[in-house]
């Protein structure tokens, strides 16, 4: 092969270019960053959502708290059109559940806790929580039913909020990318316009020189989109070392799932594509103005 | 093959720099363009290879009126259409092979094509030992030589060169203007615009004379001879 060289044009003196993969890098770390938070409150809404939806608790306070009680209560709830299971929560479970909150001392010294029924709900059927309770308040009063609606709807809003933010800031910092490759491929355009019309009079098609600045946006960003993702895999490990230290009753765990760790892939990959087809579009529009 | 028709030309809101301009080329006829310095020479010859639109008249180019063709097919003629440039416009970071070869790797040709057509001319114009050189290590003449090369490597239909050999011995000028002859007869329509009257006289083709923006044409001498 008599070349060893792809590209017509002169794109390694080309100072304009310079910065493009550091740009990109930014962009694709910030990214990576945004689009994991996203997941991660994704997830963790999902998984909030479909533990506690289509459940239901019955609180028995513990002064009328019996096992008689509880299994007459079990007991109608089974009869109960539209309940798939009734399961009685066992004592030392319900008191696992308040150690996070009050400690192991406080919850061992003969706290009174409520007896627990946790219900579950048939997919599809729908139970009236306050006309449950009304029926059940008949054969033992004070009882509650929770059917964890209240906190959840507030939190599952507050968490797709979030969510929703986080892609929108990822389309802000793909906005920033277009802008700098537009920019940066119109200086290219300014800096090689003489071999572009030598190239255009001999006949190139807009598309041959067109895929010369796409070739080199390929290159440059994908330089940008590697090191970027590094640096934020990096700190995404870091972040997920640390939080495996944390423990929390009511948090779900915060940590990406493989499926997610793949889903990262498309921040770069998107990067490269976005910085490919930019540079495209700006070069044949720039072209379409030729003779 | 190429017709101009009351063609006129001027930059911008500038005079006009050519006039009334009408002429037919026939297929595989070999002129020169010749005509003092500001004349308009260069002017014509951008518009006969389709680098500028004319401000009035018609310009038909391999039969097709260029003022209605669509952008899209005007690549397609170009290609038919090798320019010698008077600053010869190589690419500097190209190596003289490359340089060659960039109307063939334009027009899609093969890789295997390109490697053989490409050695071949340039050592035939003189410059076998310089293939990998790049343009910047080269003397006036052997870039000019390169500049020529380009232009006839893929056997276009309408030659047309600014001052070929304007940065050549009268030697390598003769060789030049064979090689333009040898391409001629292969029905090559060719244009040399050139201030080199004795040139002109020894091949006696004919002569598109610009003088002021208006062209005259003369028609084959026959003043063959030594230079």
């Amino acid at each position: 092969m008599i070349f060893k060289r792809h590209s017509d044009l002169p794109f390694e003196r080309d100072q304009s270019t310079r910065f493009l993969p550091w740009i990109v890098a930014l962009m694709v770390f910030l990214g990576v960053l945004m689009f994991a938070a996203a997941l991660v409150v994704s997830d963790a809404v999902d998984t909030w959502d479909s533990t506690l939806t289509g459940r239901m608790t019955v609180q028995i306070p513990e002064r009328v708290a019996n096992p008689e009680n509880t299994r007459s209560l079990a007991g109608l709830l089974q009869a109960t059109a539209g309940v798939e299971d009734v399961r009685i929560v066992p004592d030392e479970e319900a008191r696992a559940l308040l150690i996070p909150w009050l400690g192991k001392e406080i919850v061992a010294s003969g706290l009174p806790v409520p007896a627990l029924i946790d219900i579950k709900i048939a997919p599809g059927a729908r139970i009236d929580p306050v006309l449950l309770r009304a029926r059940l308040a008949e054969t033992v009063p004070d009882i509650t039913v929770d059917d964890h609606r209240n906190w959840l709807s507030a939190l599952i809003t507050l968490a797709r909020t979030a969510e929703i933010l986080a892609f929108a800031i990822l389309a802000l910092i793909a906005s920033a990318a277009i802008i700098a490759v537009i920019f940066t491929t119109r200086s290219g355009l300014a800096v090689h316009s003489a071999i572009i019309e030598l190239l255009h009079q001999m006949g190139a098609r807009d598309t041959y020189i067109a895929s010369q600045f796409q070739l080199q946006a390929l290159m440059l960003a994908l330089r940008g989109g590697i090191a970027g993702a590094l640096s934020a895999t990096i700190v995404l490990l870091i972040f997920g070392w640390i939080g495996q230290g944390i423990e929390a009753a009511f948090l779900p765990k915060l940590a990406l799932s493989p499926l997610g760790w793949l889903a990262l892939l498309l921040v770069p990959a998107g990067a490269v594509l976005i910085a490919m087809l930019t540079a495209r579009m700006t070069v044949l529009r720039a072209l379409a103005r030729m003779p | 093959m190429l017709s101009f028709e009351n063609v006129g030309m001027r930059y911008g809101v500038g005079p006009e720099v050519l006039r009334d301009i009408s002429f037919k080329l026939a297929p595989g006829s070999f002129h020169f363009l010749t005509g003092s310095s500001g004349a308009g020479k260069t002017t014509l010859l951008k518009l006969m290879y389709l680098a500028l639109r004319p401000t009035r008249g018609l310009v038909h180019v391999f039969d097709q009126d260029v003022s209605i063709t669509p952008r899209t097919e005007l690549p397609e003629l170009r290609q038919k259409i090798g320019v010698v440039f008077q600053d010869f416009r190589l690419i500097n970071h190209l190596t003289a092979v490359e340089n060659v070869a960039l109307p063939l790797r334009v027009g899609g040709a093969r890789q295997s094509e390109i490697d053989s057509h490409v050695r071949e001319l340039l050592s035939w114009v003189g410059l076998g030992e310089r293939l990998d050189a790049r343009p910047s290590t080269l003397s006036g003449g052997q870039q000019q030589r390169v500049a020529i090369a380009r232009a006839v490597i893929n056997r276009p239909k309408l030659l047309l060169a600014d001052e070929p050999t304007g940065n050549v011995d009268d030697r390598i000028a003769v060789r030049l203007m064979y090689l333009f002859e040898e391409l001629n007869k292969t029905g090559t329509t060719v244009v040399i615009a050139t201030h080199n009257n004795a040139l002109v006289e020894k091949f006696g083709h004919p002569v598109l004379r610009l003088d002021d923006g208006e062209l005259t044409i003369r028609r084959k001498s026959d003043a063959r001879g030594p230079m």
